[in-house]
C-alpha cells in the first residue's frame, strides 16, 4: 500500500493523464457538447417535472380568455406566454409538449436503434450474403420517401402517440445500419477479435464482449442525432395533420394552431418553434460534440 | 466502366421492384381498404360494393401484379378523388415539383459549396465559423416553421413576396430557400471537408512550389477534386428534396407534387397514394443511380466497389 503511495506520482508522470482525466478535459473544454448537454439536461426536467412547473392545465380551454397576449408583449404574468385560440395557457401547452418531443425522440431512436445496430453488425461481421441484404435493404428503405410514407402509414393507422412512435421508429434506422456496418467493419479485423475467435469464443461472445464495446461510441452519437431527426419528423407530422392529433399538446401541432392567426398574432408560430429549435440544436450540438471528444483520432 | 454501369443498373432495377412493393402493400396496413374507403357510416353492402368495384376481392398478390403491370406502362388506375387518371393529375404537378427541386439544388449549391471552400481555406476564422453556424443552424431548423417565419417577413410584414401560391418566379423564391437550406448544411460540410483534405495534399504543394497562382491552385487544382463526391451528394439530395417538398408546398400552397400528395393522404385516395410514393421513390433510384455512375466516370477507383 505505502509502495503503491510513493509510486503513484512517478507512475503518472510516465503515463500522463488517465483515459478518463483525458475524457473530462475533453468534454469540458468543448463549448457545444457542454451547450448542448446542458439545454437537453433542462428540457428533461422539465419534461419530468411538467405537472409542478405548469402553472394551468395544458387542455383547460377558457374561451374568455382567447389570445391573450404574453407578458413581453404587455400579458399580465397570469398567462406568462400568452393564451391559444382555444384559451389555453401556452407556457404550460409547452412545458408538456416537452415531454411529447423528448418521449417520441428517444423511443423511435431506441426502436430504430435496436434495428439498424442489428442489422448493420451482423452486416459488418458475416459479411458475404448477409452484407449483401442488409445493404440492399437500407438501399430500398433510403429509396422510400420518409414523410410521405409516414404521413401515409399514419393517415391509414390513425394518428396517435403510439403509431407516431412505432412508424418512425420503423423508418429511421437507415443511418445505424450505415453506421453500424462500417464501425463493425472496422473492429472486426482487430487482433483482439482474431484472439477471442482462436480461444473459440461463441458469435454471441465476440460480438456482443469484443466487437459492441469498440463501437459504441459511434452507436451514443446516431442515437442522438436520429433523437433529433425523430423530434423534428413528429413535429413536421403533426404540422401537417397527420401526426399526434389535438388536443394533445405537441409544439409542431402548436406552430400548426397557430399558423391561421399568423397575420395579426406571430408570437403563436413563433415560440413553438423557438422552443422545437433550440432543443433539436442542442441535441444535434450533444452528438457532434460527443463524436469529437470520443474520436480516437484526436485523443492525444 | 460498363461492367459496373451494368451491375449498378441490376441493383437499382431490384431495389425499384422492392419498392413498389412496398407502397403498394403500405395501403392494405388497414387491412381493409373497402371499408376505409367506403368511410366509417357505410352499410355492409356498401362495403361489399366497393369492395367488387376496386377489385379488393382479390388475392392482394394479384393486385399487385395487375397494379404493377399497368404502372411500368405509366398507368396508375384512376383516382378516387378526381375521377381522372392519375398518371394526367400527377404529370401537371410534376413540373411544379421539378421546378422547384431544380431550383432548390441550384440555391443550396450556390451558396453551400463557395461558403465551403472558403470556410477550408482559412479554417478556424469567422467565415469558417459562419459558415459552421449556418450549417449547425439549417440542420435544426424545422422547415415548415422556417417556411412560415419567411411568409411572416417577407410577404406580410416587407410585403416583397407573394405568401403562397405558383403563377409567377416570385412565387418560387421563399420555397426555393427552405428547400435549399434543408439540403444546404450537408453539401457544405463535404465541400469543407473535402478541400481540407486535398489542400493538405502533395501535389497541391507541387503546384503551389511551381509558382502557380492562389486561384489557379484553388480552381484548377484543389476544386477540381473536392467536388467529386459533393457531385454525387447533390443527386441524392435532389432525390430527398423531391420527397421532401411535401412540407414546402403544402405550407406555400404551391399545388405540385407533394401537395398534391399531402391531399390525397388526407382524402383516402389510394391509387394517388401509392403512384407518388412510387414515383418520389424512383427519382431517388435514378438521381442516384446517375450519381454512382458519374462518380465512377470522374474517378475509376470507385469502379472496382
Amino acid at each position: 500500500m505505502a509502495m503503491q503511495k510513493n509510486l503513484d506520482p512517478l507512475l503518472e508522470e510516465i503515463s500522463g493523464p488517465t483515459p478518463a482525466q483525458v475524457l473530462r478535459k475533453r468534454v469540458v473544454g468543448h463549448k457545444g457538447l457542454i451547450f448542448g448537454l446542458f439545454i437537453v439536461f433542462l428540457l428533461v426536467l422539465v419534461a419530468i417535472f411538467a405537472p409542478l412547473l405548469a402553472p394551468h392545465s395544458p387542455y383547460e380551454q377558457s374561451l374568455g380568455n382567447r389570445m391573450v397576449e404574453p407578458v413581453f408583449m404587455g400579458g399580465t404574468w397570469e398567462h406568462p406566454l400568452g393564451t391559444d385560440h382555444l384559451g389555453r395557457d401556452y407556457l404550460s401547452r409547452l412545458i408538456y409538449g416537452a415531454r411529447v418531443s423528448l418521449l417520441i425522440g428517444l423511443v423511435a431512436a431506441l426502436i430504430s436503434g435496436t434495428i439498424g445496430t442489428a442489422m448493420g453488425v451482423a452486416a459488418g461481421y458475416f459479411g458475404g450474403k448477409v452484407d449483401a441484404v442488409v445493404t440492399f435493404l437500407i438501399n430500398v428503405r433510403l429509396a422510400m420517401p420518409v414523410v410521405l410514407v409516414a404521413l401515409a402509414v399514419v393517415a391509414i393507422l390513425g394518428g396517435s402517440l403510439q403509431v407516431v412512435i412505432g412508424v418512425l421508429g420503423l423508418l429511421l434506422w437507415d443511418r445505424f445500419a450505415v453506421v453500424m456496418r462500417a464501425s463493425t467493419l472496422q473492429v472486426r479485423r482487430r487482433e483482439y477479435v482474431a484472439a477471442a475467435q482462436a480461444i473459440g469464443a461463441s458469435t454471441s461472445r465476440v460480438v456482443l464482449s469484443e466487437i459492441m464495446p469498440n463501437i459504441v461510441n459511434n452507436l451514443i452519437v446516431i442515437v442522438t442525432l436520429e433523437m433529433a431527426h425523430a423530434i423534428l419528423l413528429e413535429a413536421t407530422l403533426s404540422f401537417l395533420g397527420l401526426g399526434v392529433q389535438p388536443p394533445t399538446p405537441s409544439w409542431g401541432l402548436m406552430v400548426s394552431e397557430g399558423k391561421n392567426m399568423m397575420l395579426f398574432e406571430p408570437w403563436l408560430v413563433l415560440i413553438p418553434g423557438v422552443v422545437l429549435f433550440v432543443l433539436v440544436l442542442a441535441i444535434n450540438l450533444m452528438g457532434d460534440g460527443l463524436r469529437d471528444v470520443t474520436a480516437p483520432d484526436s485523443r492525444s | 466502366m460498363l461492367p459496373f454501369i451494368l451491375k449498378r443498373l441490376g441493383l437499382a432495377l431490384l431495389v425499384a421492384f422492392t419498392v413498389s412493393f412496398i407502397s403498394f402493400s403500405l395501403l392494405f396496413l388497414s387491412g381493409d381498404p373497402a371499408s376505409a374507403l367506403a368511410g366509417e357510416t357505410a352499410s355492409g353492402e356498401d362495403v361489399e360494393a366497393i369492395r367488387v368495384l376496386y377489385g379488393f376481392d382479390r388475392p392482394m398478390l394479384v393486385q399487385y401484379g395487375e397494379w404493377l403491370f399497368q404502372a411500368v406502362q405509366g398507368n396508375f388506375g384512376e383516382s378516387y378523388y378526381f375521377k381522372l387518371p392519375v398518371s394526367t393529375l400527377i404529370a401537371d404537378r410534376l413540373t411544379v415539383t421539378m421546378t422547384l427541386g431544380l431550383c432548390g439544388i441550384t440555391f443550396a449549391l450556390l451558396t453551400a459549396v463557395p461558403l465551403g471552400v472558403a470556410a477550408a481555406v482559412r479554417p478556424n476564422s469567422i467565415v469558417d465559423r459562419v459558415a459552421l453556424f449556418i450549417s449547425v443552424a439549417g440542420q435544426a431548423m424545422p422547415s415548415f416553421w422556417f417556411a412560415l417565419i419567411l411568409i411572416v417577413v417577407f410577404a406580410i410584414q416587407l410585403g416583397w413576396l407573394p405568401p403562397s401560391g405558383a403563377s409567377t418566379w416570385r412565387h418560387f423564391v421563399m420555397p426555393t430557400i427552405v428547400l435549399g437550406y434543408y439540403a444546404m448544411p450537408a453539401i457544405m460540410r463535404l465541400t469543407r471537408a473535402g478541400m481540407l483534405e486535398v489542400l493538405n495534399s502533395d501535389y497541391i504543394r507541387t503546384a503551389r512550389a511551381k509558382g502557380a497562382g492562389e486561384g489557379r491552385v484553388m480552381f484548377k487544382h484543389a476544386l477540381r477534386n473536392a467536388i467529386i463526391p459533393v457531385v454525387s451528394l447533390a443527386a441524392v439530395q435532389m432525390g430527398f428534396m423531391l420527397g421532401g417538398s411535401i412540407v414546402v408546398e403544402s405550407v406555400f400552397a404551391l399545388h405540385g407534387a407533394g401537395y398534391l400528395a399531402w391531399e390525397s393522404i388526407a382524402r383516402n385516395d389510394l391509387p394517388t397514394v401509392q403512384a407518388l410514393i412510387l414515383i418520389f421513390s424512383m427519382f431517388y433510384i435514378i438521381f442516384t443511380f446517375l450519381a454512382d455512375v458519374l462518380n465512377a466516370w470522374l474517378d475509376p477507383r470507385m469502379r472496382s466497389s
